[in-house]
């Protein structure tokens, strides 16, 4: 087992380019933290019910749920959805005792109104019963203390906005309960107790946006975690073959003896197609080291994540996981 | 047809992969009856690709053709020179003209279309007091469904224009970057119908009606409200409603006129996506939707699909035989071997994914788009995605 990189998080927050494989690369640190044997809280805010989807299991209600108890010496990781309605009325009837006007609130669409109008308030929400879950302690007894939070969070272009929630508020809410909450939660966000983790792969468009992530997120004093690199192609051929292949000058007759010698029949078909595969792999993998230098140079740690070309079922995620732990994360 | 031989089937729904019927682009980029494209499809999948792909394709067929992108790639934007924002489109340079078409590209200025939409409908104070308001600047800015609204809007404005002047004989739509594809077809609704809501009615009753709406229920809603967000944010909205009481009407009667420009046999839907099942999955859902709300259907694109393996070997072999070299020097071929298996197993997935998607849609015309070993950010490129496009194979 190798040193974790973010020793001090407690708060790991996973965001990066739609597609790239956030949710799963959340699903699988929490898994990799489970192994060290923490107990996990994995969360996300978006209302995509992703988590159930990668773990195959029933749609997930506002309830922290046991989702996989691994074997023994690691802890268990639960899993919680949050949606704004629900965290709005809990937060009212938790400072107002509300009752039966919560109700009335959700009645009149007040609860639609003021969790879609103002998205500051909605994320507020969102990251305060994050915040919540985070800071249960000893005191709190029924409470389930949880050593590590990862949330699957809102992807690259709307982060900062997300987890800047006190600004957010800023020309809203200016007093009041709200603007309570923001802060306390923003001191949480602003700490060393907090890793925000960007998912890319090496492709122009999502490096690009992974670069303006980290910009915007250092802008305003958020701990940028590290970069994981997913789905990256199989790394089997050294540089010098994949420059003969892509130039079409690889040996085509060394090839077929070595095929020959492996037991496969090398004929003129094969030969052709897997030069053919091999160039358009080394054209690929050329895109992907610009595009890794560009990452490399973000002075931020980077993790990879192998594409697994059978898809990601559960053995696949305990796969991401383990590499995840190997990489120091988690 | 395919040669299977060597090829591990993956259960009986691979077969079905050829079933699909195959789509047949260049028919419909030169329906004169078309001339509304819409591309939709989740996130990622190449909306924005094809859409310009497909422009290029029917301007260089002669058509006289615009394309409205929402958020294409730097190099891409930069290509097609709209890499300013000013929502206007703007000609290609670099267009093959022989056959009488041409190419006009815009990016989408969200926010803007929204300001003059407010400005085409109220008095030149009562917008710039709308257009001041904190509230409408967090409305236009960022409430969801915003971009997908304003780009449904702008379409019907160039629909508008065509119409009147005849510059275009063709529009391309791409779709935002929704979460889910659906979002963009009910975006006009949702937005709408919020601004049209209760408790919008609600808030507006104490300034239109008698003092006697304000019963103790609406004191007790008000009064949590501005707990929650104060009292100055509730007073913004109240500023707002009030402006904005007279357009919405507006509103709903022209998100009805786009919500019927898109069920008009003069419009078509092209569904990108990859064959991924959250893509496939939203393709889905898509396809049965557009069937439910009468919306013409042109076919699906399944793109970034990975290029098909040299047939006469099979993952496991391809395994075995590099096992085989292990230690006996040749990495070049050990390395194709390995590369071989992955990519035999990958494209085996994708059909099956694909294959699933033809077996319950049979009636979907679809057209497989590789994934190219370069990013397309250049006519060039365009112009081969539109080749392959046109060339698939029934
Ligand atoms: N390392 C991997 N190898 C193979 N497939 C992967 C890998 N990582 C993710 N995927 C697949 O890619 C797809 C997208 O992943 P995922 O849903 O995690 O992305 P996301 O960033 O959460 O997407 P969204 O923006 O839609 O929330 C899924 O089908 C997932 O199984
Ligand atoms: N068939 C393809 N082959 C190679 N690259 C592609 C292909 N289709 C799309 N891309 C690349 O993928 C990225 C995302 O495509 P884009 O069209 O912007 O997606 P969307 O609009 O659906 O978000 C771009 O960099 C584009 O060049
Ligand atoms: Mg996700
Ligand atoms: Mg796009």
């Amino acid at each position: 087992m190798s040193a974790t990189l973010f020793p001090d998080a407690q708060l790991h927050v996973v965001t990066g380019k739609g597609g790239t494989g956030k949710s799963t690369v959340a699903a699988a640190l929490a898994l990799a933290l489970a192994s060290r044997g923490q107990t996990v809280l994995l969360c996300e805010v978006e209302g995509r019910q992703g988590i159930a989807q990668i773990f195959d299991v029933a749609p997930l209600p506002y309830e922290e749920r046991l989702l996989v108890r691994p074997q023994a010496g690691a802890g268990d990781v639960y899993a919680l959805a949050i949606d704004p309605e629900s965290a709005l009325l809990e937060y009212l009837d938790m400072y107002y005792r509300l009752g039966r006007a919560g109700k009335a609130l959700d009645r009149f669409g007040v609860v639609e109104f003021a969790t879609t109008i103002a998205p500051g308030v909605r994320d507020v929400l969102l990251t305060g019963k994050v915040y919540e879950a985070a800071n249960r302690n000893r005191r709190n007894k029924g409470a389930r203390h949880y050593d590590a939070i990862v949330l699957d969070a809102p992807p690259t272009g709307r982060i900062a906005q997300f987890l800047n929630v006190n600004q957010e508020l800023a020309g809203l809410a200016k007093v009041g309960p709200v603007k309570g909450q923001a802060e306390v939660v923003s001191t949480l966000l602003h700490s060393p107790r907090t890793a925000i983790h960007l998912v890319t792969v090496l492709e122009e468009m999502p490096v690009q946006e992974t670069g303006d992530g980290i910009a915007e997120l250092r802008d305003i004093g958020l701990p940028v975690g590290a970069v994981v690199v997913n789905l990256l192609r199989p790394q089997d051929l050294d540089a010098t073959d994949r420059e003969a292949l892509a130039g079409g000058r690889a040996d085509r007759d060394a090839l077929a003896a070595s095929l020959g010698a492996a037991g496969v029949e090398p004929t003129p078909e094969l030969l052709d197609g897997l030069l053919e595969e091999g160039r358009h792999h080394a054209e690929r993998r050329r895109l992907e080291d610009e595009q890794r230098a560009v990452v490399t140079g973000l002075g931020v740690p980077v993790v990879e994540l192998p594409l697994l070309p059978g898809g990601v079922d559960m053995g696949g995620l305990y796969e991401l996981a383990e590499r995840l732990c190997e990489e120091g994360l988690g | 047809m395919r040669h299977t031989r060597a090829v591990p089937r993956v259960g009986p729904l691979v077969a079905g992969e050829e079933s699909a019927e195959v789509l047949d682009v260049d028919a419909l980029l030169d329906d004169p009856d078309r001339h509304v494209l819409v591309c939709c499809g989740s996130g990622g999948v190449g909306k924005t690709t094809t859409s310009a792909a497909l422009a290029l394709r029917a301007a260089e067929r002669g058509r006289k053709v615009c394309v409205l992108t929402i958020d294409p790639a730097r190099r891409l934007a930069q290509a097609l020179g709209i890499e300013r924002l000013d929502n206007t489109p703007r000609p290609v340079e670099g267009l093959e003209t022989q056959s009488g078409g041409s190419l006009d590209a815009m990016m989408l200025d969200m926010k803007r279309t929204f300001d003059e939409v407010v400005q085409s409908q109220a008095s030149p104070e009562k917008a710039a007091q709308i257009l001041a308001n904190p509230f409408y600047v967090a409305v236009s800015s960022s409430f969801a469904g915003t971009q997908e609204y304003m780009a449904m809007e702008k379409l019907g404005q160039l629909d508008a224009e065509a119409r009147r002047t005849g510059r275009y004989d063709l529009i391309v739509v791409d779709t935002p970057p929704s979460r889910s594809a659906l979002d963009f077809l009910d975006a006009p609704e949702r937005l709408s119908s919020f601004l049209d809501g209760r408790f919008m009615r609600l808030l507006l009753a104490p300034a239109k009606g008698p003092a006697r709406f304000m019963t103790a229920g609406v004191g007790l809603v008000t009064g949590a409200v501005t707990k929650i967000i104060g009292a100055q944010v509730l007073q913004d909205v109240k500023a707002f409603v009030a402006a904005f009481d007279t357009l919405f009407g507006g509103f709903r009667t022209r998100a009805q006129r786009t919500y019927e420009l898109l069920q008009d046999p003069r419009t078509a839907f092209v569904v990108v996506a990859a064959p991924e099942p959250d893509a496939l999955r939203e393709a889905a859902y898509f396809v049965e939707r557009l069937r439910a709300e009468q919306m013409p259907l042109a076919g699906l694109v399944v793109n970034r699909a990975s290029p098909a393996p040299v047939e006469s070997l099979s993952a496991g072999a391809a395994t075995a035989a590099a096992e085989r070299l292990r230690g006996e020097g040749d990495a070049l071929a050990a390395g194709l071997l390995r590369l071989h298996a992955d990519r035999v197993t990958l494209v085996a997935r994708e059909r099956r994914l694909t294959g699933r998607f033809a077996t319950s849609h049979p009636d979907v015309p679809t057209a497989v788009l590789p994934a190219l070993s370069t990013d397309v950010h250049d006519l060039a490129g365009l112009r081969r995605i539109g080749e392959l496009l046109s060339s698939q194979r029934a």
